[in-house]
């Protein structure tokens, strides 16, 4: 091989394992963390190979893991109904604006692409949602606000349209009405695109603690990673100067705990996502979002 | 109008079909959009819309005269410049490598290192951020074992806005690699060949066929996240900084200033106008942009 290519293979795959490690490193520290024992990282800190290995943290949440089980069942829920509910009508949509005999399609187009040029701002959607609405502390809150996007609803628009107009049309011929085309014969050509969406779904919600945050009060309806959040963020506290007004006796939850937490919350998202990457792939090289 | 309803008769189907997203947008996108008048109000939760006191523009000279608005734009702004060049600067030289070097298992589990952050929520960001920084986290604990003194990052704003940035890039890194990659596909095999014939290097072809023609998707790119630049990334702020008043002055967004006028400070009007200030000229970046690229590449416009 010509001197050059050895000299920029090299450098590609310093540069390259460097950054790769990078990405995997706080995951990783994280996971040491959790199998680390309490006793280690009280004496020494975190580390990241500890000396003394331990399965305390699991053990101890797996002892009473009502909580996090619950919290499990609410984001599986939550997830499962989201995908479908929301592939479902930003399908629909999406085949009805990618019809060219439907007269105002650009017009709706537009309505709906609006929304993500300009915004009312977080504060007036809350008070709809809190006081118009009434939705505090209802699953709703979680469910409704992640289920359409304008993004999604022309990347779906977008991708239908590449679909050929003669199949709607010879399907109408025979008399086929415009719901059985699409649930018959439009919705499975579209598998790559509902793939796609789908998963921007799925990671929206099982990711979500933001929502959680603003509207949920009541802990059996915490979400996994709010859950989460809350474990960490009893924790936080101890590090500013609010922990000295803490009485003498305040166990806080202990440090590996939490780490164990982090890992059982992520779990499955780190064991699917290698799978699923490749349809992340495939939506961002849809084409650029149009109106 | 009877054009309308001639529409609805023949296409009644499709227009069902489309009714429960229209529903939607109106109620959860453009309702909302009426309640940018609590920017101009002293808002009372009792009052509500219409039964707040109208002050006009008062919080608007609030927020300039405090100095709070140019604080919280200038944050967003340096912060999404440096995850935007610095982010697109190693997206490409990444993505350049990658599709480079030899070795299909290296650059397949490298590509999905990469990519592990984008899937990861931020509530994590927030753990690892725990893990590394707190008083007895692996920086500390690496200080002690090196016989150095502990730092307390909690004591100290400095560090913070290289954490921030770090972790905004880590978490972009792989999708912009793919797209990047993606480009980089679309070029001609028959370059390269053509320079390799010619005698050209490596580092001639990368300088000479696959930077120029990189530029284009580079600008572009570049200039859709321009578009965005007031729009701050407001999960990883938050997880990272919280509510720690300490870091504020170096690390507070829009987003972040917006979101504690209502969950922490209650001070409705206030966020309101912070929200409405950083929408409408989002709004008028965003037409200036697209105004921009269509000039250059028609076919890549938004809109």
């Amino acid at each position: 091989m010509e001197r050059a290519s050895v000299v920029f293979n090299t450098i590609g795959y310093i540069l390259i394992t460097f950054l790769a490690v990078l990405c995997l490193l706080p995951f990783l520290l994280i996971l040491t963390g959790s199998f680390t024992a309490e006793s280690e990282i009280i004496r020494d800190g975190f580390k990241i190979i500890p000396n003394e290995w331990s399965l305390e943290a699991y053990k101890a949440i797996f002892r009473s893991p009502e909580q996090i089980v619950k919290a499990y069942q609410v984001t599986i829920g939550l997830t499962l109904t989201g995908v479908v509910l929301g592939l479902f009508l930003t399908s629909m949509a999406g085949y009805v604006l990618s019809r060219k005999d439907f007269k105002y399609r650009n017009a709706i187009s537009f309505f709906i692409y609006f929304t993500m040029l300009f915004s009312g701002g977080l504060i007036p959607w809350y008070i709809l949602m809190v006081k118009y609405l009434g939705l505090k502390d209802s699953f709703l809150a979680l469910l409704l606000p992640p289920l359409l996007s304008a993004f999604n609803v022309i990347l779906m628009k977008n991708f239908m349209k590449s679909i050929p107009d003669s199949i709607t049309e010879s399907a109408k011929i025979d008399g086929a009405g415009d719901f059985a085309i699409y649930w018959k014969l439009i919705l499975p050509l579209s598998t790559p695109g509902l793939a796609t969406i789908g998963l921007f779904l799925a990671l929206g919600y099982w990711n979500d603690w933001f929502l959680a945050n603003l509207y949920i009060n009541t802990q059996d309806k915490y979400p996994l990673q709010f859950l989460l959040y809350r474990t960490l963020a009893s924790a936080a506290v101890l590090n500013t100067s609010a922990a000295a007004n803490l009485s003498p006796d305040f166990r806080p939850p202990s440090e590996t705990l939490k780490m164990a937490a982090a890992i059982i919350v992520t779990g499955p998202i780190v064991f699917l996502y290698p799978f699923v990457q490749r349809y992340f792939v495939k939506g961002l090289t849809l084409g650029a979002v149009k109106g | 109008m009877s054009g309308i309803f001639r529409e609805l008769r023949k296409n009644s189907v499709l227009f069902a079909m489309i009714v429960p997203t229209l529903v939607y947008f109106i109620v959860f996108a453009y309702i909302p959009m009426v309640g940018v008048y609590y920017a101009f109000t002293r808002f009372s939760y009792e009052g509500g819309l219409f039964g707040s006191e109208f002050v006009g523009f008062k919080n608007f000279e609030f927020l300039i005269n405090s100095g709070v608005l140019w604080n919280i734009t200038k944050n967003t702004i340096l912060y999404n410049l440096a995850f935007i060049l610095i982010g697109n600067v190693l997206q490409v030289t990444c993505a350049i490598f990658l599709s480079e070097v030899p070795g299909k298992w290296f650059k397949k589990t490298a590509q999905s290192a990469m990519f592990l952050p984008y899937f990861l929520s931020y509530v994590l960001v927030g753990a690892f951020v725990f893990n590394l920084f707190s008083s007895n986290g692996v920086i500390n604990t690496i200080l002690a074992q090196l016989d150095l003194p502990p730092y307390d990052f909690y004591l100290n704003t400095e560090p913070w806005k290289y954490i921030i940035v770090f972790f905004g890039i880590w978490k972009g890194l792989g999708i912009g690699v793919v797209i990047y990659l993606a480009a980089i596909m679309n070029i001609s095999d028959e370059y390269h060949e053509a320079a390799k014939i010619d005698g050209a290097n490596i580092f001639q072809r990368v300088k000479y066929i696959t930077l120029p023609l990189l530029v284009p998707t580079f600008i572009l790119l570049i200039l859709l996240a321009l578009g965005g630049i007031l729009r701050g990334q407001f999960e990883l702020f938050y997880q990272i900084v919280g509510n720690n008043g300490m870091l504020f002055e170096s690390t507070d967004i829009i987003d972040t200033y917006v979101y504690r006028s209502l969950a922490v400070n209650f001070d409705i009007g206030m966020g309101t106008a912070a929200g409405l200030y950083q929408s409408f000229f989002g709004f008028i970046l965003v037409v200036t942009v697209n105004y921009i690229i269509k000039k250059i590449r028609d076919d890549y416009s938004l809109f």
